[in-house]
This record gives structure tokens, sequence and C-alpha cells, in this order.
């Protein structure tokens, strides 16, 4: 039984379990025998937690070499422990940038490969996973397999946004981006509700290239899912401040806010301050962090939820399922209890990646914190229900919650997935937390 | 400036070979394993963008026999040599040392007597080019014994204490030496241990030794509370010292 001086190891939602990280610069020998491999634990839930017994989890962020940079093509390989953060500070003021990035930059490029990311241009360049070359995997029986879309398609295609399962990633080549500047070109633009701002959202997705809204996750009735749509594209060199973006001062959640600080009153005041400072912001060229990674300016943010930790919601909505579906699942959450929620994140998701499991598909995808209290798991599941009535799924590398029947319902694709899973690790014994709870996994 | 770096495949190292091409100055790593050189190598080309020249030449801490080869590789490889710089080490927690001779036999060569005879090869390369900077990473445990680190920390006293040595006498014949005390730093060398307060980055440490070889500053304790942490340190009695665990 864990003693309270047991080590307690969480994702980003600060639900904890038992379990330590192990660290190596050498990989290939951390992750022999390995049960999971993590890298900056900044999925929500417990995608990245040792399976119950499992415990000790091999870390990959000292394993953090550029391998190899192709000038030319943009071609970059590097070990599996490279944060997003450390890619950008070298290579955006040489005018490269990852083709595809999610919210935050505090993410390994293993763990951009597990979880299949996605970001504000998907509509335009897919996951990350399209993007990526080639990977070298640890396998379960102990040895090191080089995939790619050519070679060992199978193992490929499940390992991206395979979360981690079917292998652990040593090394990931992927094609980067060439940008005119490091600078962005915004512009923001308010809607008075769900509908409209949806229709806004595939609108711009016609001439931007990165589109997101946000819903003010406490307005109902006639104003339900009011919003505010950020669009951007780089900067051209006429528009561009001369120079590279300076870094950014950043800012430090000192202590857990106690519960009570994050109330309806508090998340009500936040949302609406959002939603009429927009008219404050006209058209402008901003730092690319301050548009790519808001959030990153507050250091461990996830403390403003207080000790009880909190989750992600994210799902996806398929267009088969018609423009009001959007409409109805908030209803849903509203009706659940759960809107009391200070990020709601709303965006148009294009065509389907390759990989088996990977998350996005044509559709509305919305994400909204939940701070974690009793009635949580019924939110979900509630949620869970109606976004397998509307034909859509979640995302596990948000999910704390969801039950193994709802995921199975979510997902006709988990059969071909596990099929290849098994092929590779017929005694699973790469698992995770979140394996055990939402595939059922052996713990 | 022309830099030759033991030990950059690593941890502080690693940090400070970044560092060190990012602000334009040419390196030849110095380690053990020739292919894993070469693609921390590879690591600090891509990160220069070509501008600087990054090379690599073997050499083991363990057997002391390369130590001139590899410094005389590196002065060839990088048309000179300025700075010899050695973040290389060996830790292992105390109770692994008292019940395993051999290991303690290979951390007291390694930290304390070829760490020394590197220096030496070093020291001699240095003045006979007409002056140059040693910097080598000693540690914070080298200041007072503790009871969790007696074998290393005894290694590390005697490394600064040489350290110190050296340049008194040399400096004034244009060698530079640089005694860096770290304190704890978060690097797979204490990933097992649990990090006290204070406990440092690699990056900013790195940044506080190339601040440190560049000033000619000759004892630098990194993060900076460890100075003052330290001070308290060394002036505890010794019924506290008997009594504290850490």
């Amino acid at each position: 039984m864990p003693r309270p001086e047991t080590p307690q190891l969480s994702g980003w939602g600060r639900i904890a379990v038992p379990g330590r990280e192990i660290f190596s610069e050498d990989l290939r020998k951390l992750t022999e025998n390995a049960t999971l491999t993590r890298g900056l634990g900044r999925s929500y839930g417990d995608s990245s937690l040792p399976p119950p017994g499992g415990f000790e989890v091999a870390s990959t962020v000292l394993a953090d070499r550029i391998l190899a940079f192709d000038e030319t093509t943009g071609s970059l390989r590097a070990e599996a422990g490279l944060s997003l953060r450390e890619l950008i500070r070298v290579f955006l003021r040489r005018s490269w940038f990852t083709p595809v990035s999610p919210g935050t930059e505090y993410v390994t490029l293993g763990g951009m490969v597990a979880a299949d990311v996605h970001g504000k241009n998907h509509h335009v360049e897919g996951t990350f996973g399209a993007h990526v070359e080639e990977l070298l995997l640890r396998v379960a029986d102990g040895r090191i397999v080089r995939c790619s879309p050519a070679v060992e398609p199978d193992l490929f295609w499940a390992t991206v946004g395979g979360m981690g399962l079917t292998g652990h990633i040593l090394e990931v080549q992927f094609r980067m981006k060439r940008v005119p500047t490091p600078w962005i070109f915004e512009e923001r633009e308010r809607f008075g509700n769900v509908d409209a701002l949806i229709e806004g959202l595939k609108r711009s997705a016609k001439d931007w290239p990165f589109t997101v809204g946000w819903i003010d996750g406490m307005a109902r009735g006639r104003s339900l899912g009011r919003g505010v749509l950020n669009r951007g594209r780089w900067a051209e060199p006429s528009e561009a401040p001369k120079g590279a973006p300076p870094p950014l001062r950043r800012f430090t959640v000192p202590v857990d806010f106690p519960n009570w600080v994050l109330n309806k009153w508090s998340i009500h005041a936040f949302n609406a301050l959002i939603y009429h400072g927009h008219v404050w912001t006209r058209p402008r060229v901003i730092h690319p962090e301050i548009f790519w990674y808001p959030l990153d300016r507050i250091l461990r943010w996830n403390r403003i939820y207080g000790p009880r930790g909190f989750t992600q919601y994210q799902c996806v909505l398929p267009d088969s399922a018609g423009p009001s579906a959007a409409r109805r699942f908030l209803d849903v959450l509203m009706g659940a209890g759960g809107a009391d929620s200070f990020l709601c994140v709303i965006k148009d998701c294009s065509a389907e990646g390759k990989g088996m499991l990977s998350f996005p598909r044509p559709g509305i995808s919305i994400a909204i914190d939940l701070a974690v209290h009793s009635g949580t798991q019924r939110i979900v599941d509630r949620l869970n229900e109606a976004v397998i009535a509307e034909g859509g799924r979640i995302y596990l590398a948000k999910d704390s919650f969801t039950r193994a029947e709802h995921f199975r319902a979510m997902e006709p694709r988990l059969a071909k997935w596990s099929q290849v899973r098994r092929r590779w690790d017929p005694g699973l014994s790469i698992r995770s937390a979140q394996s055990v709870r939402v595939l059922g996994d052996p713990a | 400036m022309k830099a030759a770096l033991l030990g950059g495949t690593k941890g502080i190292g690693r940090a400070l070979g970044r560092l060190l091409v990012e602000k334009g100055h040419d390196v030849c790593l110095l380690g053990r394993d020739v292919d894993d050189l070469e693609r921390s190598a590879d690591d600090l080309r891509i990160r220069s963008a070509g501008g600087r020249s990054v090379s690599a030449a073997h050499c083991d801490l363990l057997r002391s026999e390369t130590f001139a080869p590899a410094l005389d590789q590196a002065t060839e490889k990088l048309g000179g040599l300025d700075w010899v710089i050695v973040t290389a080490a060996t830790f292992a927690p105390q109770e692994k040392l008292e019940s395993d001779r051999a290991l303690a036999r290979d951390l007291l060569t390694t930290n304390f007597t070829n760490t020394i005879l590197f220096c030496e090869e070093a020291r001699e390369r240095l003045l006979a080019r007409g002056g140059g900077t040693l910097c080598v990473l000693s540690s914070v445990s080298g200041d007072r014994a503790r009871k969790p680190v007696i074998l290393y920390g005894a290694s590390k006293a005697g490394l600064s204490a040489y350290l110190e040595g050296l340049d008194h006498k040399f400096r004034g014949r244009g060698l530079k030496t640089i005694s860096v005390k770290p304190g704890f730093v978060k690097t797979g060398m204490t990933a097992g241990l649990s990090p006290p307060p204070f406990a440092g980055e690699p990056e900013g440490v790195a940044k506080d030794i190339l601040a440190a070889i560049e000033r000619g500053t000759p004892a630098l304790y990194t993060p900076a509370t460890w100075r003052w942490v330290m001070l308290v340190m060394r002036n505890l009695p010794r019924f506290v010292m008997r009594r504290i665990e850490f």
C-alpha cells in the first residue's frame, strides 16, 4: 500500500498516483524493460502515469539532442526528449518553425508523436504525425526498430497517436516549415453565439492558416457559446519588426490557490473581461509566443485549480452530426453543471490523419477545463454519452475519467490498432494508468 | 575562443557546450564513448548553424595515457587552445561506495587523481602557449564533509585544493584556473536524489560558468545561493554536523 511518503506522479491536471520518473541521457538503456516513457508530463490525465503496480516511468527529457538537420528540406531528427520550447528557441530565429504546434511549448517531440498533436492550423496542415518522416522505437521485445510511412507502416501509424503504447519513442524525424518572419500578424473578431462563431471559424479557414475560438463558458440562452475568434498568419518582412522576438518575461503561480478562488463569480468576471476586452485589440503584429502559447507565460498555472486538481474534456463532433451539434453539446454541458470553466476552446478540424487512434476528424473540436470535484465523473459520463450519440470521440491526451465502455463505443478504429499493438507487444508489457482504465489492459 | 571540453555529452557539460557554440566559441568535445561524442558534436554543429568549428576526440578519465593524445588532438582540431574545461566526474551514493571497493577506487581515481593528471597535461600545454584558462568542476561537497557524500566530497575537497594552488602559482604567468563549485544541479548524475531547496538547472549553471571563465573568477559557487549555504555549512560546529543527515 502507498504510504504517505511514497513518491507521487501526476499529469498536468495534478491528479496523482504512486509513481516516479527515472532519468538518463541514455534513452536506449533507460527504456530496456520500461513499462512506459514520459516526456514533460503535459498530458492532462493519466496518459503518462504508470499502471497500478508499475511505479517507475522512463523520462525522456534528458535525451534532447538534435541529431540531423537539412537546411534545404527542413528535415530534422532529434532525440525524443527535445522540447518544443528548445526547438523554437534554436530554430525560429533561423526562420524555421514546427509544422504543427499544440497550445503549449512545454512538450517533447516524443509526446507530440504519441498524442499526434494538432493546433491552430489543423484545417491546413493536419496533425503533427502527417509531418513525421521516421521514428526510432524500442519495442516490447527489446529490439530497436525504425518505422516510417514506408517501413513497418502499421507500427508507424499505430504509434502516431498511440499514446506511447506501441513502443518507446527514442528518436523522431520530421519536416520543419519555413516562415517568412518569426512574428505573427493577428486579428480578432467577436461572435454573439456558438453558431455564429463556428460559421466564423469556417469562413476564416479559407484565408487564414491559424484559427481558434474561445468560448465564454458562462453565457446562456441566446448568447450560448458566444466568444472571440482569433486568427493569424506569419507576418511578412514588410510588416514585422526588425530582429528576433525577445525572450518573454514569465510569471509563476507560487502556491496552490485555495479551491474557492475559482468560483462562479471569478470565472464569470474573467470570461466577461475577455469577451468585452477584445474591442481594444486591433489587427496587429505580435510576439509568436503570445500568439501560440498565451498560457505558457504563467508557469505552473495548473495551481490555480488548487490541490483538488482539474481535468480537460476535449471532444470532436463530426460534420455528420450537423451544424447544431456544438449547441446541443453545450446544452448538455450546461445541464450537467460542468460549465463553470474559465477555459473553453473551439476549433474546426479538417481531414482525419492516418494515425490509427489520432484524435481529430472533420468537425468541431471543443475543449473545456473542469475543476475536479465529487461530481466530475458524472459530468464526464454525461458528456461522453452525448458525444457517442453525435458520433464523435474524445482526446486521450486530456482524459482522466472516460470509462472503457464509452471509449469503445467512440472508437470503431480500436480493434485494428489493438491488433497492431498486440503484434508488437503480445504480453502488453508497455502500459499506462490510462491504458488500464480506458483500454482494459491488465493492471 | 578555442575550448576543449571534457564531459560535454551530459548534464552541465552538455548545457555548457551548447552555450559555448551559441556564443561563438569553437569546441572540441573530449570523452570516452566515441559514438556518443559524435552525436553530441552533431547537436552542437546544428545549433551553431555551421558557424563554429565543432569536433570530438577520445579521452577516458579512467585511463591517464589517453590525456596527452586527447589534448594534442583537440589543439590540432581547434587550431589552437585557449580554454580547457572539465565537467566530467563520477558520482555514486555513499552507501554504495561503502560496500563496493572497486567502485570507490574508480570514483576516487576519476574525480581526484586522474582529473588532476589531466589538468597537469592541460597546464603544460596552456602555459607553453603563453597562457589560457583551465576551468574545472569541483563541488560544494568538497567544502565541508557531510554524511551522504564522504568519499565523493573527499575527492572534490582534494581537487578544490589543487585548483586553488594552481591558480595561486600560475595566474601571474597567464594561466587562470577556475574552480567551479556547483550546488545541487538537476542532471542525470543527481537523478536518483530528491532535490533540496536552491537546486539549479544545468542551463543556468552553464551561464554562470561561462561568465566566470570570461571574467577569470577563480572560485565560483553556482547557483549563487550556494555561496551562502556553504558559508553557513563551513562554520557549523562538529557536534551539529555529526547530527545532521544531509
